[in-house]
């Protein structure tokens, strides 16, 4: 079947290899013979909610997100409508932070954010830069790892009862203090994890493309056939040692 | 000179022949990391020793060519102080000047970070802004925060200073405006345009007004003949321009350079648009220097390739090309390069993550590698993070049957000329810190020259 994917802001947001994770969607729908259109939703574009099975987001320089800012945060009801029909999505590192409730600057200004997320983010002093790793919380894949890297200024605070992607094992995660990364909500995933996400940690890939797989034939999702993913395995092996040794260490 | 520098640089010396005997490489930053960390302001002193002055040269890409095309150029005139190794820290400046006990002139690459300390301790007469591209975002930062950093170090520099910037860069060119004493250089040979800006593209909307910019010519990434429609804003004349370009594959290529100073047909020993803009750069640098166009016309003639970057030398009865990548701009213009000529049949890439190569790997997944992929018989991917560089060709479709991961460099490289014919040629493209490695490889076996053998 053909699995609809929207990418929001490609030719702003594509600062961290997001189209890595797009190669790993396409390849991984294609190996279970089903095939990914992805179609990029741009500044003052449409969308309907029910368009597309999974939509992404990727991370900018400052200066790209925000010139898309706005956009993005007129489509709050549009992306809410989407996720509350059962599209998956996936946001990365600025994607993830845009679609909090906002963003509280150095100088005190609040901006707005698409409100899908239950979250706020706060500039910070000082960047949180290193290898990642952290251990799901999801309960479609609890305790399995997830490793990346994370580079950011904003410390992200989840509402009480919020959702995490996971539990920091080694690295700052969200806000450097809590112990705790990313956030989820129904089908949708956000996470500072780029490197990119899933290349090394195709799990995640698989979980999206069977949650899109069911928005698509409006079923339950079921989990794909396994594929050799040795080497995949190896580079999160990797991935895991380097956050072990070098990750950031939580204040 | 004072007493204290005076005992200072003795010291520094005694180090750095220490550092080389005990082999524990090849000395060049030792001596100046001693005197950094003694006293810095040793490095204002011994620049002020030089009596033609310094030069600098920073950019993402090109900094070590460039510099080592402006050495070719002015080492006839001149005395350089030179940083040819590719210590462009502080450190590694001090070093270098440490060393040149009888230079005239001080000629030196600077990292982009380090450059506003450099350039307010060094006072130059010349400073070369070549570009700014995305690259170990990790440790660098965002590129507008750099060209910030720059910004501010430029409004400091005397009003007799010049400067030379990258037209073709609207970053780096914004950084020369309202400013006497500056010379642009850029590209002008829609014949050699890319169809269109290339994946992850950086600095494509205007930097006044934000609109996207048009290009009527984009040469290597976002660097080409640039204007915006909605304001107005666009690349400024070319004082210094490449004209009438033509590519001879890997052997070379050939322009016409067309200066203040006068034009001149230039034939260049490394191939690539790449290596003219480091040429019209180096051309610039020279030129505000004093040098005469004849100077700079045989400097870059006899020029043939700065270390590691881009280095042919035979091993038995096969070619071993190395080229070096470090950020998706450069490894596109590599890849380029490669295309120009015949894609070797066997490659050997190699991703190193250390603080000198960016410890965060995700750029290779903005390198626009797939032309390579279609074309290469067999890959070996190799360094510490090899089974990332096994993804990220694997999931651009190569196929995993001809993909080896060997992640020991030396062991790679056997494999590499094993698969590759007599009289063949293998190419290996290696991240900083594995070019250094396969450096001391190559060294190792008789195949080139240590790089500190003839440093001064």
């Amino acid at each position: 079947m053909i699995v609809r994917v929207g990418h929001l802001y490609p030719e702003y947001l594509n600062i961290y290899a997001d189209r890595g994770n797009i190669a790993v969607l396409e390849r991984r729908a294609v190996a279970r013979a089903h095939e990914l259109a992805v179609e990029p939703i741009t500044l003052g574009s449409s969308f309907e909610p029910g368009a597309h099975d999974l939509l992404y987001i990727g991370g900018g320089q400052d200066r790209e997100q925000a010139m898309i800012a706005e956009d993005l945060a007129v489509r709050s009801d549009t992306l809410r409508a989407a996720v509350d029909g059962g599209a998956a999505l996936l946001a990365v590192c600025g994607g993830y932070q845009l679609l909090g409730r906002g963003y509280r600057g150095r100088d005190g200004a609040w901006m707005d954010g698409a409100g899908l997320f239950p979250h706020e983010t706060l500039a910070g002093e000082t960047r949180m830069i290193g290898d990642v790793l952290l251990e799901s919380t999801l309960p479609e894949a609890a305790g399995k790892t997830i490793a990346g890297f994370e580079n950011h200024a904003g410390r992200t605070v989840l509402d009480p009862g919020a959702q995490p992607l996971g539990r920091v094992v080694a690295g700052y995660g969200n806000d450097g203090t809590s112990g705790l990364e990313g956030c989820r909500v129904g089908r949708a995933l956000g996470t500072y994890l780029h490197g990119p996400l899933l290349p090394r940690n195709p799990w995640i890939a698989d979980l999206l493309l069977s949650w899109a797989i069911a928005h698509a034939t409006g079923g339950d999702p079921d989990p794909l056939p396994p594929l050799d993913d040795s080497l995949e395995d190896e580079a999160h092996a990797v991935a895991a040692s380097r956050a072990r040794a070098r990750g950031g260490r939580p204040a | 000179m004072s007493t204290r520098l005076a005992l200072e640089t003795s010291a520094a010396r005694f180090v750095g022949r220490l550092s080389r005997a005990t082999r524990r490489g090849g000395g060049t930053t030792l001596p100046g990391k001693l005197v950094w960390k003694l006293d810095p302001d040793a490095l204002d002193a011994l620049a002020h020793r030089l009596p033609a002055g310094v030069a600098l040269v920073s950019a993402t890409n090109g900094k070590t060519t460039t510099t080592a095309m402006a050495s070719s150029i002015l080492s006839p005139v001149r005395r350089l102080a030179w940083n040819r190794s590719g210590a462009n820290l502080a450190s590694g400046i001090t070093s270098t000047l440490l060393a040149a006990r009888d230079a005239e002139l001080g000629l030196l690459e600077v990292d982009e970070f380090a450059l506003p300390e450099v350039m307010r301790r060094t006072r130059p007469r010349v400073v070369c802004l070549g570009n700014l591209f995305r690259d170990q975002l990790d440790r660098y930062g965002e590129l507008e925060h750099v060209a910030e950093r720059w910004r501010s170090a430029v409004s400091d520099l005397p009003p007799g200073a010049s400067l030379v910037v990258g037209a073709d860069d609207p970053l780096v060119a914004s950084l020369g405006e309202g400013r006497d004493r500056v010379l642009r250089f850029g590209v002008d040979d829609p014949a050699h345009a890319r169809p269109s800006l290339q994946h992850a593209s950086d600095s494509k909307y205007c930097i006044r007004c934000g609109a996207p910019y048009v290009y009527d010519a984009a040469y290597v990434g976002h660097l080409g003949a640039y204007r915006c429609e909605a304001c107005g804003h666009a690349r400024p004349p070319l004082d210094v321009a490449a004209r009438r370009i033509e590519t001879h594959g890997l052997d070379g290529a050939s322009f016409s350079l067309e200066t203040p100073s006068g034009d001149a047909r230039i034939r260049l020993a490394l191939p690539g648009l790449y290596n003219v803009y480091n040429a019209l750069a180096a051309a610039s640098v020279a030129l505000a220097l004093g040098a005469s166009l004849d100077v700079v016309v045989e400097g870059l003639e006899r020029f043939t390739g700065a270390f590691g970057r881009f280095e042919r030398f035979m091993v038995g009865e096969k070619r071993l090309l190395l080229l070096l990548v470090k950020n998706p701009a450069g490894a596109n213009e590599a890849i380029r390069t490669l295309e120009n000529g015949s894609v070797p049949v066997t490659l050997v890439v190699a991703l190193n993550d250390r603080i000198a190569d960016g410890r965060d790997v995700s750029w290779i997944w903005d390198v626009d590698f797939e032309p390579l992929l279609e074309r290469a018989g067999r890959i070996v991917v190799s360094g510490e993070r090899a089974a990332e560089l096994a993804l990220r060709f694997t999931y651009g479709g190569y196929p995993r049957e001809r993909l080896e991961v060997v992640p020991s460099l030396e062991t790679a490289l056997d494999r590499g000329l094993e698969l590759t014919e007599p009289g063949g040629e293998l190419a290996v493209l290696p991240t900083y810190t594995a070019m250094l490695a396969l450096q001391a490889i190559a060294t190792r076996r008789g195949l080139t020259r240590p790089y500190w053998e003839d440093a001064a």
